[in-house]
Formats: structure tokens, sequence, C-alpha cells
């Protein structure tokens, strides 16, 4: 058992002509991340990135370095990143208190499969151990949140490590990769030159579909009364979007999009039932109940889709289709399984129904007019709803409005909370990466670091954070960054000065005991923004929202929204925790 | 016993504690390529645990291949070493005789103690501390169980509890 495999060190082969001085560690470092196309790394120096910093510097005409003010941003934004544009996100950060700083970012990405790459500093190799300055176990404490990581002991494997993370990071499941490096490694000299192909110790294991699972599959399709597509995050991460949609659109398939799949169909097309789960809407979380065939892609069946496992979807014969085998069969045992990405897989089966006798299809398609009859009749009875109000603000207005100001073309970045839910059910979202959540770790802090990102990855595109007041106050230090480097994100706070969330559940499940989240003493927030040198404005009734909304929005800079919205708003529906969707809440008691 | 090489076993371990599975007993040697380490678990679980457990181990990124033993032909062996009263006389006499019938090893002695080696499966191992223990044991060190696959299936003998081995092939 060899800690660092020999084919991991770099080909001697490949070395730079001898009359060249050797590069140092930062140097080769640097030079692997412009070969794998980064040009930008979000970051924040210390004691053991010196020498990394210093050849950033050098090299900035090549990579530019986003200074934020947290590592929790820079992990964040290299999140946000990767999600809107489908590269490796990049961040760096110093050793210690950098990288547990960083630790939420990686749980969160790993949670929601990014690819994201974070580099670690770490105190010089003869110092490990020993409880030196700034020193942490990095690689221990980052392993239980993240795909792999690498402690580089030997400057001659940096190359090929920087490599292999980045590769580990987008395929497959993606990923963060931490890469530590101890401060004397970046200093060792060692040669470099880039690399055509790198052999893996392991090899991709990702087998095409086999003929006769996708015979197998698409025969259940083809026969499904009361089929339902249910699709998840799997399907943005391999762009698999047009394939659902042609296989929809082909057979008439009735859709439902978890919270990280959203945008993976578009909301608003007659097949979407919008999206399903906790505070899913009523017609997909009956139609996945009465269904007797559900068709899930790139969804791992979390415990916020499905409730209580024993009633979800309790009469369904179940496909599976997923990248990650420990994903099929871990909550739901499924009848049919495919171990493939979401795309490949989408679009074999579609050809496999594609050579099937045609009047099969056209028998398939009316077989199931009767279930869209009661599809139909579910929207009907129970649709996204709220009621209005003359003197409050209420926060699915607000979505409503930006919703219709921006056209349904923003990128919207959430928090976590009810504003995220509301953001999920209320802005009906048209294509893939156009929504940025964080779904799995639900880590508060993500939605004003993450727009950050995106708006870096797309500078001319109108990138709102949809927050709370609450997550707002745990990374609004991240203004500064965007002011710095003038990415000019629109950021709506919805402040109902509470900890919205927590307090519903308190109201619904906890006998009102509205214990710690009363959270009305807090800043001013237009006056926070300004003095961070960001554009803002308030609107606390209701006839100065849409004016306010339009005004920040125009603006060229960094703009904050403070909207004061109803206090005691619920989100609706709600299935509660480990009930089944049966158990389905749609208005508060004695209203 | 692996302190060369910590950070690929402790991912193995890790996962076990972090998704809950359990560790009966693991064991670490090196293979034929020096590449590659074998680590033997044995768990207990029903028959999605174990095929999530061999799921997970997979997605290692540093794990080329699990296999689950138990699915079939294959030999299970664990040695133990054992520190045991021997007073000159009788009591001599009777350690040496289970030695003999358990068909264990004599490798260290002293006046009043023996050092015994024992191998074999579970049961025959765990029989024979069981004979020991009135005699007074001292001490016990257990390899835990490693595994391999029979050459042939005509030797195939259904596993006797639900005990699970896995042999992971990692670097």
């Amino acid at each position: 058992m060899s800690a660092q495999p020999a084919l991991l060190k770099y080909p001697d082969s490949l070395a730079l002509p001898s009359e060249q001085p050797s590069p140092r560690g930062a140097e080769i470092l640097i030079h692997a991340l412009v070969d794998e196309g980064v040009d930008s790394i979000f970051g924040y120096p210390g004691g053991a990135v010196l020498h990394i910093y210093d050849e950033l510097w050098r090299v900035r005409d090549r990579i530019t370095h986003y200074l934020v003010r947290h590592e929790q941003g820079a992990v964040h934004m290299a999140e946000g990143y990767a999600r809107v544009s489908g590269r490796v996100g990049v961040a760096l950060v110093t050793s210690g208190p950098g990288a547990t700083n960083a630790i939420t970012g990686l749980a969160n990405a790993y949670m929601d499969s990014t690819p994201i790459v974070v580099i670690t500093g770490q105190v010089p190799l003869r110092l490990i151990g020993t409880d030196a300055f700034q020193e942490v176990d990095t690689v221990g404490i980052t392993r239980p949140c993240v795909k792999h990581n690498y402690l580089v002991r030997d400057v001659c494997d940096l190359a090929a490590v920087v490599h292999e993370a980045f590769h580990l990071a987008r395929t497959g499941r993606p990923g963060p990769v931490v890469i530590d490096i101890p401060k004397d490694v970046s200093a060792a000299q060692a040669s470099y030159s880039r690399l055509d192909h790198i052999r893996f110790p392991i090899s991709e294991r990702l087998p095409y579909p086999d003929r006769r699972t996708l015979s197998c599959a698409a025969s259940e399709i083809l026969k499904a009364e009361r089929p339902v597509m249910y699709v998840g995050g799997g399907i943005v991460n391999s762009g698999a979007s047009a394939e659902l949609l042609a296989l929809a659109e082909h057979l008439q398939l009735p859709v439902t999009p978890t919270l990280m799949g959203l945008g993976g169909f578009p909301s608003a097309h007659s097949l979407s039932l919008g999206m399903l789960g906790m505070h899913g809407t009523y017609a997909a979380n009956m139609a996945v109940a009465e269904s007797d065939l559900l068709i899930a892609v790139g969804v791992r069946f979390d415990d916020r889709v499905t409730g209580k496992l024993a009633t979800f979807a309790p009469h369904a014969r179940v496909i599976h289709i997923d990248i990650d085998p420990a994903n099929v069969g871990k909550n739901r045992m499924p009848d049919v399984s495919l171990i493939a990405d979401a795309r490949q897989a989408l679009k074999a089966l579609r050809e496999e129904i594609s050579a099937r006798d045609h009047t099969e299809i056209v028998r398939s398609i009316a077989q199931r007019s009767q279930w869209w009859d009661q599809l139909r009749h579910w929207q009907r009875e129970q649709p996204l709803r709220f009621s209005g109000s003359r003197d409050q603000i209420k926060p699915q207005h607000v979505i409503r409005e930006l919703h219709r100001l921006t056209g349904g073309e923003a990128i919207i970045a959430s928090d976590v909370g009810q504003h995220q839910m509301w953001a999920a059910q209320f802005y009906p979202f048209k294509h893939e990466r156009q929504w940025i959540t964080s779904g799995g770790l639900g880590a508060m802090g993500f939605g004003v670091p993450a727009a950050i990102g995106a708006q870096l990855a797309y500078r001319d595109r109108l990138v709102i954070a949809v927050v709370g007041d609450g997550g707002f106050q745990m990374t609004n230090q991240e203004l500064a960054t965007a002011v710095q480097y003038e990415l000019p994100i629109k950021v709506v706070i919805m402040n109902n000065g509470y900890l919205g969330m927590v307090r519903q559940w308190q109201e619904m499940f906890h006998e009102r005991t509205y214990s710690e989240v009363d959270l009305s003493v807090a800043p001013d927030f237009v006056k926070l923004a300004e003095a961070y040198g960001a554009f803002a404005r308030r609107a606390s009734r209701p006839e100065e929202l849409t004016e306010v909304l339009e005004a920040g929005l125009e603006h060229n800079g960094v703009s904050v929204i403070d909207v004061v919205i109803e206090k005691e708003e619920n989100v609706f529906p709600i299935v509660p925790a480990g009930a089944s969707s049966r158990d389905m809440i749609f208005q508060s008691e004695g209203v | 016993m692996v302190s060369d090489q910590p950070g690929e076993l402790s991912r193995i371990v890790g996962l076990f504690s972090a998704r809950g599975f359990n560790i009966e007993t693991i064991s670490v040697g090196a293979t034929l390529d020096p590449q590659w380490a074998r680590v033997t678990i044995v768990t207990r679980g029903d028959e999605r645990t174990i095929d999530q457990i061999v799921k997970q181990c997979a997605r290692l990124a540093r794990v080329r291949d699990v296999q689950d033993v138990t699915t079939r032909p294959h030999i299970e062996r664990e040695m133990a070493l054992i520190t045991v009263n021997a007073e000159a006389g009788l009591l001599r006499q009777e350690v040496l005789n289970l030695v003999g019938i358990f068909r264990a090893k004599v490798v260290d002695i002293s006046h009043s103690q023996i050092v015994v080696e024992a191998s074999g499966n579970k049961e025959k191992v765990e029989t024979f501390i069981e004979m020991l223990k009135p005699i007074g044991i001292h001490e016990i060190t257990r390899t835990g169980r490693i595994a391999i696959g029979r050459l042939s299936n005509l030797e195939a003998a259904p596993a006797a509890d639900e005990d699970q081995a896995f042999a992971v092939g990692m670097n």
C-alpha cells in the first residue's frame, strides 16, 4: 500500500530542457492550473501560501485572483462559478483557519455534486504533526466532505496531482477535491511540462447502458399508465435538459424536478408539474403518490423529496438512472437501474423507444389520457397560491415581480430558508444552470458569494441573489468583493426580521415557541450596503415594490434591495418532515 | 500496522463510521503488486446494507476493486497469539494438550507462562480461547480475519452466519 503510487510521478521523459532553471512548486502549480484552463481563482492569502501568492502576482495577466473577505465566501464563489458555467471552480486558502473556514463550502459542494478544486496551504513538511502555528490536519478534516483529497509531500508529484484533481472533480458524479500543499513543497524545485495524458490509477468505471436494460426501461415506460419523470441535479450536471425535453415531449410524460433539478426542465412547460417534495406542488406530490412508474433521473431519493419512504410512490415501479452506483438502491430499490450519465442514458432511451413500432408509441400516449385528466385536475384543485395584502409586501409577490421584470431570464442564486422555497416555487426557470442554491447541505450564507461567482462566469448577465435577512448577515462582507471587482450582482433581501423557516416550524410543530428566531435587531441594510459602496434601496409598502426593484435591477453596479416582507408568512404547501405527501398542509390553522 | 500509509486506510475506516456501518475486524496487507494493498473487513448487515458498503467503498478514488467475499466459496482464517498460565506440571500439560488438539503452536515459554499461536477459522480460534480461559489467559492479540477465494467451487460451504468479509484493493 504505497501512499504515493509511482504512476502518479511526473514522467522524466517530459521534463523541461535542462538549461532552464527548474521552476518552484508554486510555479508548477500555476502552470498546471493554466493548462487546466483556469483563469480565475477566489482566495485569501496567509503564511503557508505565500510562495503561491508570489507566483500569482507574477502571472496576474493570465490568472485573475479575486480577494474575498472570508474563506467560506471563496469556496461558495467557486461553487457559484462552477454551477452556472459547468467548469471547475477554484479556491485558494491558507493552512489552519483558512482551511477550516473553507469546510462549509466543501461540504456544500460535496452534497450538491459541484466540481471545485480547493487548494490549501499547509505548514512545512518538517512541522507537520507538531501542532505548528496555523497547522490543522486538512486532509483529515476534509476527508468526509470531499470526493478526494491530497497532501502533496513531493514537489515532483504536484503537477500530476493537480491534473488528476481536476479530472476527478469534473468526471463521474462531480464534486470537490482538496490539494493540500506544504509551504516547503511550494518552494521546492522540480520540472514541469504539460501532460497530454495522465494514466489514472483508477479508470473510469462508467459502463454505457446496455441494450437489454434500455429495452427493459423502454418497455416499462411504454406500458405505464401513470408514469412520472422525477428529475434532479444530475440533469443539470450532465447537460441533459434538451434530451429530457425531447423524451418527455415524444411520449407526453409529466415531469417533476427536484430543488436541484429546477431549470433542467422548463417550469412553464405544459408537461411540468412543478417541483416535488416537502414544499413541492400538490399536483407533483399527488402524481408521485399515485404513479405506477417513476422514471428517476439524476436524483438520490433525498428525504426532503420522499418524506416517509414507505409511502413514497408506493404503487410505482422505479427506473433509476444515475451516474453514481451508490445512489441506486440506497433509499429505494429500483426495478430497472441504469448507471450512466443522464444525457447519454436519456438519448439512448429515446433512440430505443423511437426504434419501436410507431403504433406502440401512439397507444402508449393514448392510454395515458385519463392520467393527464387527473393531473390537470390536481393542478386546478390546489395550484401554488398566496393571499394578497394591501399593507404588507408578500414574499411570493416579490418573486413574481422579479420574474416579470427580468423576463424570466435572470440567474438566481438563493440562500437557504423560506425565501429559497418561494423563489423555487414562484420563479419559473427556463434554462438549466439558471438556478443555484444550496440544496443538500442547506448552508445559509451561500447566496451572496454564489451570485458573485456566477456573475464572474457571465459578466454580461443579470445575476440576482435572493436571500433572507438571516443568511445575508452570514456572508454580507462579500459585498466588498463584489464592489472591488465590479461584479454587479443584485441582492434582494427578503427581510422579515426572523429566521423565517425555523419560526415557521416552531409555529407549526412546536406550539408557536418562537425560541431564538427574532432577528429584528439588525443593521440598516440600506446603510450597510451603502457603506460597502453599493447602491441600495428599501421597499416597505406594496406600492413601493415595483419601483424599488426596478431601480435596483437597472443600477449598473452592485445593488442591494431590502424588501420588508410580511413577518409571519409561511411557505405552503408543506409536507411535514418524515410524513407522507398525503399529509400535505396548505394553509395555517385558523386562517 | 499501517502507519506508513495512514491516508487511504483512514478513508475506508472513516467511511464506515460516517455512514453508520460497523467494522468487526479489519486487516491490511501487501499484495504481489507493491502499489496495491488488500484490506479485509468483516462487517454485518442485511443485503441492502452490504450492497451500500460495497458501493460506497467503490466510490473512493483510490479503491480499485471491492468484493463481497461471502458471495463466493472462500477460505477464512485468523490468527491469535495468546499468553496463558502454564506453571510446570499438570497445568502446563493441559495447555500443551489443548495446543495439540487445536493444532496450535508454542512460540515462547517462561517458568510460569507460555505463548501459543493459533490459527484457523473464527469458530476454531474462539473455541480454543474458550478452552484456555479457565486456565488463565493474560493477553490476547488477534489479527482479524483474512479471506481468499477457493480454487474450486466443489468445496463450497455455505456461509455459517451473516458475517461479510470484503477485500478492498487499494493503493
